[in-house]
């Protein structure tokens, strides 16, 4: 294993990658880019084509169209653009019937090199050196996923690829795959992270891609993102039939409904501050006046039904080849 | 390794062989007639599953583990992968059939004794010329059979369902059997595979019969070799989801 000239190009590179089977488009023209020190979260519901758009960036399966650069490598064409890169795609699998230890070792047989020397770093960084003894098979799903880390670890990555890493662990099993990842983010790892899940993302995260059936709807900063989409806020008021009619007379307010006890609309922080006014001037005492947390269901709406003002995408891509 | 085992002890605490087969008549007489009646018996179906049960698991299972993707995404070649695989299938059959032989040939010389071998033709050969036939019958059988494991890998590749890949591989051979006795087709006969399986038993005669080997070679490797391509065009072109 000489040492090569570091090869060029960002992490990941994307272009216009779509993936059919058959009549069902699952991938539909993803462009991506991913630089060095990001921590990418690749965010969309169930079924938005997340794990396929992983599943080619790792060349396990090849595009109907379009391109996957690693570093400046095409992994469908050869195993050398893995050089680096690392993770997993769903559940990290493993020998069931071989202890997590001889699993690693197989595994660095097939790296090569020093891989098999990492062995011990790799099952301490994710605390799993107590059980390394025992078989895969009786592991939770938490160490699996935990063992999944290790095994990329034992590559040496500069970029991670996870696909949702979290999914399945019990809450003090999330922070602590968390916790990890950040740590090997702040060590120096791109990392690619594919989530359903919004404050993982925006926990970890300092970029994100939003997928709805297979194309991206949003790219751009984490923190864009939270300024961009409109929030949603609950009221609750001395008389709801005025202020619902105070509310649709607005400026700013917008989606105005009742559900339960409460009215809710959509409004961004300048807008709220003018309807607490006119809603007091109207005669109308507030209880309740908060915002609800945003859920990724919200912000797909508001990214995909609504148009929200300033919410305009940073780059739709624009799909290459037909559609 | 047991069946080898039972079969001689069998033998032992029999009065008399199976006389409907071929040197069925001699296995008290001369231990070395129990390897080629295991061979006989087992050329058709035995062996060839074996051999199936592996060939036809070794991609699938990966498959089926979800431990393909895993070995996909470290360093090495889909290519590389694949040769690991061919040669685990092709070794393992190897040894299973020699193991089973060599079992079968000091269990028999325990029973029977290392005696002189009465061969198809009816003439005598002294023992160490039998032991070098019966050397040889095994390693002419490999042939038929590494065939058949390279139509398991082939099918491994494609169904990625080690039962199917399994079963597919038996049902293959027995379609090939079904064709020899159809009318019309029987001249198809000697290019089938499964009429491989006994091309060995043309050493056995005096003198040797090499019509049949020489037969089997290309015959299997007509089967073996489009096998094996389309094993490996399938295993590098395939998308691996799911697992």
């Amino acid at each position: 294993m000489g040492s090569e000239p570091e090869p060029g190009g960002a992490p990941i590179e994307v272009r216009g990658l779509v993936k059919r089977y058959g009549e069902l488009t699952a991938v539909d023209g993803v462009d991506l880019t991913v630089d060095a020190g990001d921590v990418y979260g690749y965010l969309g519901p169930n079924g938005a084509g997340k794990t396929t758009s992983l599943r080619m960036m790792l060349g396990l399966i090849h595009p109907t169209e379009g391109t996957v650069r690693l570093f400046g490598r095409d992994p469908a064409h050869s195993v050398k653009a893995l050089d680096g890169v690392a993770g997993f795609v769903e559940a990290p699998r493993f020998y069931p019937y071989l202890s997590g230890r001889r699993n690693l070792e197989l595994l660095a047989d097939f790296d090569g090199g020093e891989a098999a020397s990492r062995i011990p770093a790799a099952l301490e960084t994710v605390e799993l050196t107590d059980r390394a003894k025992d078989r895969v098979g009786a592991y939770s799903h938490g160490m699996g996923q935990r063992l999944g880390i290790a095994a990329a670890l034992l590559r040496e990555p500069r970029l991670l690829v996870l696909d949702e890493p979290a999914t399945g662990l019990d809450p003090a099993g999330m922070r602590d795959m968390r916790r990890l990842i950040r740590r090997l983010a702040d060590a120096g790892m791109t990392v690619l992270l594919s989530s359903h899940l919004m404050n993982e993302v925006e926990e970890l995260c300092n970029r994100v891609a939003i997928v709805s059936s297979g194309s991206i709807v949003y790219e751009g900063a984490i923190a864009d993102l939270n300024r961009n989409a409109s929030q949603t806020y609950h009221l609750r008021t001395t008389d709801d039939d005025l202020a619902l009619e105070i509310c649709r007379r607005e400026p700013g307010i917008a989606d105005v409904r009742v559900e339960g006890t409460d009215v809710r609309f959509s409004a961004d922080e300048e807008a709220v501050a003018g309807l607490s006014g006119a809603l007091v001037e109207g005669g109308v005492l507030i209880r309740a006046l908060a915002p609800q947390t945003v859920s990724l269901e919200d912000l797909f709406f508001s990214l995909t039904e609504g148009s929200p003002p300033a919410a305009e995408p940073a780059s739709v891509p624009a799909p290459v080849g037909s559609s | 390794m047991a069946v080898p085992i039972i079969f001689a002890v069998a033998t032992s605490v029999q009065s008399g062989g199976p006389d409907d087969v071929p040197f069925g008549r001699y296995i008290q007489t001369s231990g070395l007639a129990i390897p080629l009646v295991l061979l006989l018996f087992g050329s058709i179906w035995l062996y060839p599953l074996i051999t199936a049960l592996v060939a036809g698991d070794i991609i699938a299972s990966e498959d089926h583990n979800g431990t393909l993707k895993t070995i996909l995404t470290r360093s090495l070649e889909r290519g590389q992968i694949w040769r690991g695989k061919v040669l685990a299938a092709g070794s393992y059959a190897i040894v299973a059939i020699l193991l089973s032989g060599v079992v079968a040939i000091v269990a028999g010389c325990i029973v029977s004794g290392f005696n002189p071998l009465t061969t198809l033709s009816g003439t005598r050969v002294s023992a160490s010329t039998a032991l070098g036939l019966v050397a040889a019958s095994l390693g002419f059988y490999l042939i038929p059979i590494l065939s058949i494991a390279c139509i398991g890998l082939l099918l491994s590749a494609v169904t990625r369902n080690s039962a199917a890949a399994i079963v597919g591989t038996l049902l293959f051979s027995l379609l090939l059997q079904l064709i020899a006795i159809l009318p019309g087709l029987s001249g198809l006969e000697p290019y089938l595979l499964s009429s491989q399986f006994d091309a060995w038993q043309g050493l056995l005669r005096t003198p040797a019969d090499w019509g049949p080997i020489i037969r089997s070679v290309w015959v299997c490797a007509l089967y073996a070799v489009p096998a094996l391509a389309g094993s490996y065009f399938v295993f590098q072109r395939r998308d691996v989801a799911g697992g």
